[in-house]
């Protein structure tokens, strides 16, 4: 990177950075899905095999990992709806970076809402 | 006063005036479009997903092969989940080729990197969807009531 990069609309600000957590969650998220077909591919094979690999799944270190994935979709799912709004609405482009923070905000709820329940069903002792 | 100007006797075309390597219409043009249409197809099917599996009843705690074939019973949940994997599993590859097409810059990289990719999302579409279509619920170790 350039030592003088100050003065531009992009390199390190917002346009950038959600590009970069676009690239990074995508990537993640179609990792866990090639691994997630593989497992569940494991009810054509064996009942109680599939039990054993989803029990693995319901251990509290996974359910952090979970967690981690869900927060990844979500922020992929939200950010990939402002990208469609900068592609075809009008003033999309003018907007970009007050709809990234309605990104985040939006993103904390839900994550919020989706940790709670997820870590006690996962932590609780039922 | 009309000049006739006769048509060209050669077939041959000068190399300067071909159009370079050939070209891919309009490909990535409507891959762009399927990025969008398919990701907001993907927010209503993975949130009902996670909703549905994560979220209502006992959540993660309840999943199992009976809750698998559970919703596999219905044709509406095969359907939910076929298109899923299908459309996921093309996002995915579109986004990943994209990074490839981005970061690997010698050609004979990038041919094998998106050749082993494509090689998985067959592989894997393929799998996923037999694995619905031909979903057993008296597969070996099943202890569902009308399998004893």
């Amino acid at each position: 990177m350039s030592k003088t990069s100050s003065g531009t609309l992009y390199r390190g600000h917002e346009g950038m950075w959600s590009w970069v957590g676009h690239r990074v969650t995508g990537v993640v998220i179609f990792l866990y899905l090639l691994v997630h077909v593989l497992d569940t591919a494991m009810v054509r094979v064996d009942a109680n095999a599939y039990d054993a690999i989803i029990s693995t799944y319901q251990t509290p270190w996974m359910a952090l990992g979970e967690t981690g994935l869900v927060a990844a979709i979500l922020f992929h799912a939200f950010n990939g709806l402002r990208l469609i709004l900068v592609d075809f609405w009008k003033q999309g482009t003018k907007y970009q970076r007050q709809m990234l923070w309605g990104v985040l905000i939006l993103w904390v709820i839900v994550f919020a809402g989706f940790a709670i329940r997820h870590l006690s069903i996962a932590f609780g002792s039922h | 006063m009309s000049v006739t100007i006769p048509a060209p006797r050669s077939q041959r075309i000068d190399p300067k005036y071909k159009r370079g390597p050939k070209s891919r219409g309009s490909f990535e043009m409507l891959a762009w479009l399927f990025m969008r249409l398919s990701g907001v197809v993907l927010i209503v099917l993975i949130f009902g997903h996670l909703f549905a599996n994560l979220m209502v009843g006992e959540g993660i705690s309840g999943i199992g092969f009976g809750f698998v074939a559970g919703k596999w019973a219905s044709p509406i949940w095969q359907f939910w989940d076929l298109a899923m994997l299908w459309l996921a599993m093309l996002h995915g590859t579109n986004g990943v080729r994209t990074i490839i097409n981005d970061y690997a810059e010698k050609h004979a990289t990038r041919a094998w990197l998106k050749g082993i990719l494509y090689v998985a999302t067959i592989f894997i579409i393929v799998l996923g969807s037999l694995v619905i279509f031909t979903f057993d619920p008296c597969v070996a170790g099943s202890q569902l009531q009308q399998c004893l």
